[in-house]
């Protein structure tokens, strides 16, 4: 429960630097809402090599915009994180994964 | 020749290239890699898909993955000969010995703090309750 509440803190330090732009007033009441628990895609099924060829494990990070996926929405865990971006930009090489779309 | 290192290789070749100018570069590859004394473990051909976006006029190439074991000399002029063929639209080389290693030493960990910690509990207490904090997020 604790280490719930220390994930969701991080995910309202992320949200709070967005709020200074003004926009997340409004919706701050979602907050409590639907606060749903994140737990590290990769530490949950336990994947210890995030492959960069594997197009369809890296695709669920990579919006329609072809952004990365911020950790603060996933719930990636930090050093998977970092694994999964240097994967996410050798398959963006080889052009399995897009740089930008739309 | 005492550094032997794991690679992964994998180009993208031209649709308009014929079958036949695929199993060249492949044989290209193979033949440098015998000159290098290196070792070719598994080649795989994904055949043609589609890209992400175009590489120049094209929207689909054929896509090749060679895994390599040798120096970085048989590298080097591996990338030299990609580089100069023009049917080639992309490559790319991955060192992968040092990141599987790290992965198989992920693998070690899990499997010995997944026994139940007895002993280590007075020796180490930092340590044990990081391993505690791990086993928590895995479940």
């Amino acid at each position: 429960m604790a280490d719930e509440r220390r994930g969701g803190g991080g995910g309202r330090g992320g949200r709070g630097g967005r709020g200074g732009a003004g926009g997340d007033k409004g919706p701050g009441q979602r907050r409590s809402l639907f606060r749903r628990r994140k737990v590290c895609k990769f530490c949950a099924e336990k994947i210890d090599y995030i492959d960069y060829k594997d197009v369809r494990m890296l695709m669920p990070f990579v919006p329609d915009r072809g952004k990365i996926l911020p950790r603060r929405i996933s719930g990636v865990c930090a050093p998977h994180q970092r694994a999964l971006q240097t994967a996410i930009k050798r398959a963006r090489q080889l052009a399995l994964v897009p740089y930008v779309s739309d | 020749m005492s550094t032997s290192r794991q690679y992964e290789l994998i180009y993208i070749v031209s649709p308009d290239a014929a079958e036949q100018e695929v199993t060249d570069l492949h044989a290209q590859v193979e033949a440098q890699v015998g000159r290098f004394a290196g070792e070719l473990v598994k080649t795989e051909n994904w055949g043609r898909r589609k890209m992400a976006y175009e590489i120049g006029p094209h929207k689909e190439g054929v896509y090749v993955l060679e895994l390599i074991n040798g120096s970085g000399e048989l590298m080097k002029e591996i990338e030299r000969r990609l580089r100069v063929s023009d049917r080639v639209l992309r490559y790319l080389v991955v060192r992968v010995d040092e990141e599987l290693r790290a992965a198989e030493r992920a693998r070690g960990r899990r499997k010995t703090s997944a026994r139940p910690p007895q002993a280590g509990a007075e020796g180490t207490p930092v340590a044990a309750a990081a391993d505690d904090r791990d086993d928590a997020e895995v479940q």
